[in-house]
């Protein structure tokens, strides 16, 4: 159960942000991003890659729309793109969010039916073993 | 950006297609397992999204039986989902399919929930299982491949680091 139906998400692109966050090495070029635009040879000296390799991952970012390319024809370096990333993190926070409040109120609830069930404690186990035989 | 850790709510992936959700609750777990599958007390705590009510709450709730939840949002939006149980063990266990009308994954997810009683409090354990790693990894950024706590934090701090665009 999570309010993944309602909103008015961009669906695929969401799907898409989604996959290109799953890799590890795709956050850590997002994070290396966060700090300011740099080169694929720049983002390259990181990693334990080759800079083909890195240009893959670059490829499947900039499809998803979190990244772009500055205007610097020759070092073309890439820079963060912040709305995709924003979108899908609205997301998972109100996935938290959902779950969050909905206990919050369980607690509520529960509090009260310990209340009543203090005040007429034969009540509540009837109503149990009621359902439980049916 | 709010905080997404928290310390009452676990959101952890035990597996490549599973999302799992750990609450305590003060309660026994007869109780728990009251408001969490009478819709007359269901209605009462599940959802209720600001500016949405309720339009639906039917659970039949029985091996075989159907639930269907659905709510009324601004605009004319409408969210809904329902599924069929297919465990039902009173206070233990509740397993049920789950497949939203407006879904933009594939396939059915399957939620299992554990309620297990230490003390006089009820810990709830909701597994989700989604048709694959994929679809997973598109309703949660996947954390098990980074060795981090959290995907949510991951995705935090990046956010926190990124100058305004």
């Amino acid at each position: 159960m999570q309010p993944s139906g309602y909103g008015n998400l961009s669906d695929g692109r969401l799907d898409a942000t989604f996959a290109a966050l799953a890799d590890p090495t795709r956050r850590a070029i997002l994070a290396r991003l966060a700090s300011g635009e740099a080169s694929v040879r720049e983002l390259t000296e990181p990693f334990a890659m080759s800079q083909a390799a890195v240009s893959k991952h670059l490829k499947v970012l900039e499809r998803a729309g979190l990244i772009s390319r500055a205007q610097d024809a020759q070092r073309r370096p890439r820079r963060l793109e912040a709305a995709p990333l924003a979108e899908a993190n609205e997301w998972l926070e109100r996935y938290r969010q959902f779950w969050e409040d909905s206990y919050g109120r369980l607690d509520a609830l529960l509090a009260e039916m310990k209340q009543t069930a203090a005040k007429r404690p034969r009540a509540g186990r009837r109503a149990t073993t009621k359902r439980k035989g049916r | 950006m709010p905080s997404t850790q928290n310390k009452s709510l676990q959101i952890t992936t035990p597996s490549d297609a599973e999302i799992r959700i750990t609450r305590s609750f003060d309660a026994p777990r007869m109780m728990v397992w009251d408001a969490y599958t009478r819709p007359e007390l269901v209605k009462r705590w599940l959802g209720q999204m600001p500016g949405w009510s309720w339009a639906v709450c039917e659970m039949d709730v029985r091996k075989g039986g159907r639930y269907r939840w659905a709510w009324r949002g601004p605009d004319g939006a409408e969210l809904a989902l329902g599924g069929e149980y297919l465990e039902v063990i009173p206070g233990e266990r509740l397993v049920s399919t789950e497949r939203y009308d407006q879904q933009w994954y594939e396939g059915d997810a399957v939620g299992t929930v554990e309620f297990t009683e230490v003390g006089g409090r009820t810990t709830l354990v909701t597994t989700l299982r989604y048709a694959s790693k994929d679809v997973r990894d598109a309703v949660l950024q996947s954390p098990a491949t980074s060795g981090m706590e959290s995907g949510y934090t991951a995705l935090d701090e990046l956010l926190a680091s990124t100058p305004a665009a």
